[in-house]
């Protein structure tokens, strides 16, 4: 489980490390939903040719969702994408892509 | 986030290292066998089924999942127009659920579901199996009102293909396509609001119109519509323009595309009580649609013919304990498309997770993507954003559209390029 890479050692970490699996399964969060939805062309096994996502940089990501969001940045889809969303959930992208391996 | 109760803790704990190997919902006798995170059945492997199978698995790996699906082999209807166009084979559009099973932990039943039984929460299929849930997510697609014209019945869709479910429709039509003459007519039908891919017919008759510029090209293309209006309709007719000059007419409901009758033998369709008569030497008729038979069967359609849910969950406002998600549903501004489906999944997925821990729903927001080739090197797209409000999932007011009407060919063919990106990217999202 990744999230005992960021624990204590010992008996500890398998005991969280099991209970870690219902927990992270029982509060499937927004961010987690939020970002799921971009998976559908930015494929987290980096098939196809949209920019693979998986690991990008927070602060690059959000900046980068902002551009296309104000223009900025032009691209062929994304602008009329990134305007569906709020700065808030921007955050969420940019965290959650910079989490996942 | 609340932190794991003292119970889950404790529970977690007492499985231990048995918990991965608990196993799978189905015991031969077809009872579910008891797991943490309970059994989720899915009924359905196209792009709503498959992804909630694998993302159900992905959002809790503990989580039993059974996904039952007649075929061994799935064939998109995306990318099916690319196939009667000559662009692309079948292979191309074929999937397959060995990646589920055997890297996402998905149990895949090769059966179809032949009745539901919402209170004991059971499902029995043709095989003759009776399998419990704990939750059911229903994907069935869509099913054709073939009543809804007379002179044609679904036993002529050999003859006149409908195509809108990709596979041996897809085969039929693409032979007739090659066997018809130069200078032939080729007629089609499209459907009337809502329709599984609203781009869909428009598409359709720019790969044929691609093929037929290459092999015949004195042949002519007839869309006879049940509307007035379709999906980016400025950039598909400036498209058509562009490249297959005068081959491709549409004729909206008002003049003569309110097909009234279809005449089989004779491959014709007859609107405005026989004062139009269209005689195709191929005949591609798209029947207007229901949702999928067993959630029409089961009565998740109510008295209508798509599935009421609530959309921030997608479990049906019927049945509770069943979640209908992509063409079957109704999503209040999402069209019914592969992506939609795709992203619907998540949402249940999530809220089953969410459901069945006790937690209240996250809001949900989805997408919607699509991408239609004019020619192999121009594509046009629509996309949008959807979030909750008002008990309906809404279009997010200043986001989404359709390609700029201006755009230089350089940006067709980027986009031309994108459309076989997301089509790489969605089916290994779904079933990779």
């Amino acid at each position: 489980m990744k999230c005992s890479r960021t624990l204590a050692a010992g008996i500890a970490v398998s005991m969280m490390a099991l209970a870690y699996v219902p927990q992270a399964a029982a509060d499937t969060t927004r961010g987690e939903l939020l970002t799921s939805s971009c998976f559908a062309c930015h494929s987290i096994d980096a098939t196809g040719n949209m920019p693979n996502l998986v690991g990008y940089p927070r602060d690059l990501l959000i900046s980068q969702m902002k551009a296309f969001k104000d223009g900025s940045r032009v691209g062929t889809i994304m602008n009329r994408l990134a305007r569906g969303y709020t700065e808030e959930e921007i955050v969420l992208m940019g965290d959650y892509f910079a989490k996942i391996q | 986030m609340t932190n794991f109760s003292r119970r889950n803790f404790l529970k977690a704990v007492g499985i231990g290292g048995a918990a991965t190997v608990a196993g799978f919902g189905c015991a031969p006798n077809g009872r579910a066998t008891a797991s943490r995170n309970g059994h989720v059945v899915v009924v359905g492997g196209g792009s709503g089924g498959a992804t909630a199978a694998k993302y159900l698995k992905r959002f809790s790996p503990d989580m039993d999942v059974t996904l039952i699906e007649p075929t061994a082999t799935y064939y998109t209807c995306y990318g099916s127009n690319w196939v009667l166009g000559g662009h692309a084979q079948m292979d191309d559009i074929a999937q397959t659920y060995d990646a589920l099973q055997s890297r996402h932990g998905v149990k895949v039943v090769q059966d179809s579901v032949t009745s539901i039984d919402p209170a004991r929460r059971t499902v029995r299929t043709a095989g003759g199996d009776t399998i419990n849930y704990d939750r059911l997510i229903v994907s069935p697609g869509i099913d054709f009102r073939y009543d809804a014209v007379p002179g044609i019945t679904a036993a002529d869709s050999e003859r006149i293909p409908h195509a809108w479910k990709a596979g041996e429709q897809t085969v039929i039509l693409r032979r007739q396509l090659e066997a018809m003459p130069d200078g032939g007519v080729f007629v089609m039908v499209a459907p009337g609001n809502p329709f599984r891919c609203p781009p869909g017919p428009y598409e359709r008759a720019s790969m044929v119109a691609h093929y037929f510029k290459q092999a015949k090209p004195r042949s002519k293309i007839i869309i006879l519509d049940n509307k007035e209006n379709f999906s980016k309709q400025g950039l598909f007719i400036a498209g058509w323009e562009q490249h297959y000059g005068d081959m491709i007419e549409w004729v909206p409901s008002s003049r003569g595309g309110q097909v009234e009758e279809i005449d089989v033998a004779n491959l014709t369709a007859i609107s405005d009580g026989g004062f139009n008569v269209f005689k195709a030497d191929v005949l591609n008729y798209v029947p207007p649609q229901t949702a999928g038979k067993i959630a029409m069967d089961t009565g998740l359609a109510g008295d209508g013919f798509w599935c009421p849910v609530n959309q921030m969950t997608f479990e049906s406002t019927i049945h509770p304990g069943i979640y209908v998600i992509g063409d079957s549903s109704v999503a209040g501004a999402m069209p019914k498309s592969g992506h939609s489906a795709n992203n619907q999944a998540k949402v249940a997925a999530a809220a089953i997770i969410r459901d069945l821990a006790g937690l209240e729903p996250v809001a949900p927001s989805t997408a919607n993507t699509c991408y239609s080739l004019i020619t192999p090197d121009h594509a046009i797209s629509v996309a949008a954003v959807y979030a909750y409000q008002d008990g309906t999932m809404a279009g997010v007011e200043g986001a989404g559209g359709v390609s700029p009407a201006d755009a230089p060919a350089s940006v067709r063919q980027m986009e031309a390029v994108y459309t076989k990106g997301w089509y790489d990217g969605i089916t290994a999202d779904i079933w990779g």
